[in-house]
């Protein structure tokens, strides 16, 4: 922590971060999130009771995402199942009420959402007394609808203005980018991890001092290794006098369908995590390939992840395949665009400096294409306009079928859900 | 390996589907896949991608009238929000007899009953793919729809 004035009440979830990071426990957390508000405290509960050093998650629902606060208060008062709490749709003190106990210094909570205008989730959740959220002016956006990258990106400084105005009162808040996750598949790493970097940089020239940077697992150990190590390489050097930390996320592709497969891959994405130094995890569920996973599933969730990363140590960085020098040259080239890093997020995805492989947001270029190569790693097929520096030797694109492309999309369930490759390995 | 759907010649005129979504849902990756599925099939296609408000549908689909609309969701609000979408695209005239289907992860506990069906056929869909026949379903459904619709002049086919 960079700051020398007093801090009354230094942020629920800041502190805790903090705090967990002297101890050099990981840090689970769900993407939990239930419609009725009994549900979700009960999930809270629940989450904070596991056998982990666990923080909470209040995840929104869709309507909410996408800024129809009436249908959201309109399934919620019929009782109806919504794909998380309707945070902006609920009354301040139903969801204080909810939290009351709960939330605290011990627990601190984290709202999720997927937002491209976030105003007013962030107005909801600071009167409801929180202070960590999640997002991103791009990765809140193009894979989360169909707002202008433009619109998202001035929602998203007033947003970060809003949050940060919270340290006036002595609160330190804390926001994740999501920039590492993006369409949660077929990315190649270094794309990831600049856009990870950008995004908390935004945050710290809006006023932030207290960020996460994500990486999602992909379908390689070694080149994910390489990647988080990279992400924080480059987090070292673009955040001086920021309090920052990495946070991994659990493969977010097509999951595996098996219970021991879904549950094999948590744990791999908890090791991942401590070899990498990363100082939380958030994790998926057994039911993730199928539906939105119970209290119960959750719970399963972190206690498996939790206790994969006792066995894990941090381990050295796997010799360099050229993720970082990438990550960087995307990076410089789009920091020359613009004085204002808003305006140069902007630019950089008009000019394709930053385009996002199958991603079909109209402000997202599409020149580029990814595959997986034979070693099982994601490559660049198509680099479009991609300022990679060094000619990055970008293999020749097959066209795209409906069935490669399930096929690629499924590389992973396939790989956790045959059970040869589990007796291959308990062999 | 994997499992490679037949292809179609296309046709001097191809049909046209209109392929969407319902307004909350985000999710893309279902759509790039039904897009190539069709455009496999010999169909055209516009992707109207994520978050598809209903208004845009019905004035996509009002102004050349396709000859299937496919709506794809997964995020667990089709149940609570399709019926809608259905509703108003039969309120228009045009639009009153044309194929319309709706498949993916239709509501938040992974159902495939019957529950979710009957209400979305009652609001106009004219069939529900859910599960694991929901691609070989549709494909189906393909083979059984009249090469032209409409019996529009090329003229009309490539405005
Ligand atoms: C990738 C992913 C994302 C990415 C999406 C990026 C993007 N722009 O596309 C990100 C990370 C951004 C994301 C966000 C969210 N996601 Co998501 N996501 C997934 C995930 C992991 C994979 C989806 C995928 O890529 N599938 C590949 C495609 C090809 O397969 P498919 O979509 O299943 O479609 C197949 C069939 O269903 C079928 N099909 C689909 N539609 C149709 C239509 C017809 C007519 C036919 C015939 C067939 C058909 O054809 C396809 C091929 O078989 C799934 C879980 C999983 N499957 O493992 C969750 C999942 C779909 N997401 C889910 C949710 C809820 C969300 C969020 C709301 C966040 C949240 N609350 O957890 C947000 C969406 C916000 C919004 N406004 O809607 C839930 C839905 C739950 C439910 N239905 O009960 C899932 C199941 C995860 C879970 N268990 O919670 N997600």
């Amino acid at each position: 922590m960079p700051s020398a004035e007093p801090a009354p009440a230094a942020g629920a979830f800041h502190r805790f971060m903090a705090d967990a990071a002297r101890v050099g426990a990981l840090v689970v957390q769900p993407r939990m999130g239930f419609a009725d508000p009994a549900r979700m405290r009960a999930g809270l509960i629940a989450t904070r009771a596991a056998d982990a050093t666990t923080v909470g998650t209040l995840t929104l629902d869709s309507f909410t995402r996408v800024g129809d606060y009436a249908a959201a208060a309109r399934a919620a008062a019929q009782g109806h199942h919504l794909n998380g709490y309707p945070l902006v749709s609920m009354d301040r003190e139903t969801t204080t009420g909810l939290l009351d106990g709960v939330h605290g210094p011990g627990f601190p909570v984290q709202v999720r959402h997927g937002s491209a205008r976030p105003g007013r989730i962030v107005e909801a959740l600071i009167a409801a007394g929180l202070d960590a959220t999640e997002g991103g002016p791009v990765s809140y956006c193009l894979p989360y609808g169909r707002t202008p990258l433009a619109t998202s990106v001035r929602a998203w400084a007033e947003a970060c203005r809003s949050l940060a105005a919270l340290r006036e009162a002595g609160t330190e808040p804390h926001l994740e980018t999501f920039g590492g996750c993006m369409l949660g598949q077929l990315c190649p790493p270094a794309l990831l991890v600049a856009l990870s970097v950008l995004e908390a940089k935004f945050f710290r020239r809006h006023g932030l001092r207290s960020v996460s940077l994500s990486y999602a697992q992909q379908i390689s150990p070694e080149q994910d290794e390489e990647a988080v190590h990279a992400l924080r390489a480059l987090a070292a050097d673009h955040l001086p006098d920021t309090s920052w930390h990495v946070v991994l996320y659990t493969y977010m592709g097509v999951y595996p369908e098996t219970r021991v497969g879904a549950l094999r891959l948590v744990a791999d994405a908890a090791r991942l995590a401590v070899r990498t130094g990363a100082a939380r995890l958030i994790v998926k569920t057994p039911a993730e390939s199928a539906r939105i996973p119970s209290v119960e599933e959750n719970v399963t969730a972190l206690e498996t992840a939790a206790a994969a990363a006792r066995t894990a140590r941090p381990a050295a960085p796997p010799p360099s395949t050229g993720i970082e020098a990438e990550a960087r040259s995307l990076v410089e080239a789009v920091l020359h665009l613009h004085d204002d890093l808003g305006q140069a997020l902007v630019r950089a995805f008009a000019h394709g400096y930053l385009d996002v492989p199958f991603c079909l947001h109209p402000d997202n270029a599409g020149r580029t294409r990814s595959f997986i190569s034979d070693r099982g790693r994601l490559e660049w097929s198509r680099t479009g306009s991609l300022p990679l520096g060094r000619s990055t030797a970008a293999t020749p694109s097959r066209r795209l079928t409906s069935s490669g492309l399930l096929h690629a999309l499924n590389h992973v369930r396939n790989r956790y859900d045959d059970p040869a490759a589990l007796l291959g390995r308990a062999g | 390996m994997p499992v490679v759907y037949p292809h179609h010649q296309p046709p001097d005129s191809p049909r046209h589907a209109v392929l969407t979504t319902i307004a909350s849902d985000s999710h893309t990756w279902n759509l790039l896949f039904l897009q190539l599925l069709l455009e496999e099939q010999g169909w055209e296609v516009t992707n109207l991608g994520a978050c598809v408000p209903v208004d845009v549908l019905v004035e996509e689909a009002a102004a050349r009238t396709p000859d299937l609309i496919v709506v794809s969701t997964v995020n667990g609000h089709g149940a609570e929000e399709a019926p809608g979408l259905a509703r108003a695209v039969r309120a228009v005239p045009a639009l009153a007899e044309v194929p319309l289907v709706v498949g993916g992860k239709l509501d938040t506990s992974g159902s495939t009953g019957p529950d979710v069906h009957a209400a979305l056929t009652d609001a106009g869909f004219d069939a529900v793919l859910t599960g694991a026949s929901a691609v070989p379903g549709l494909l189906a459904l393909l083979d059984g729809l009249p090469e032209h619709r409409h019996g529009r002049s090329h003229a009309d086919a490539v405005r």
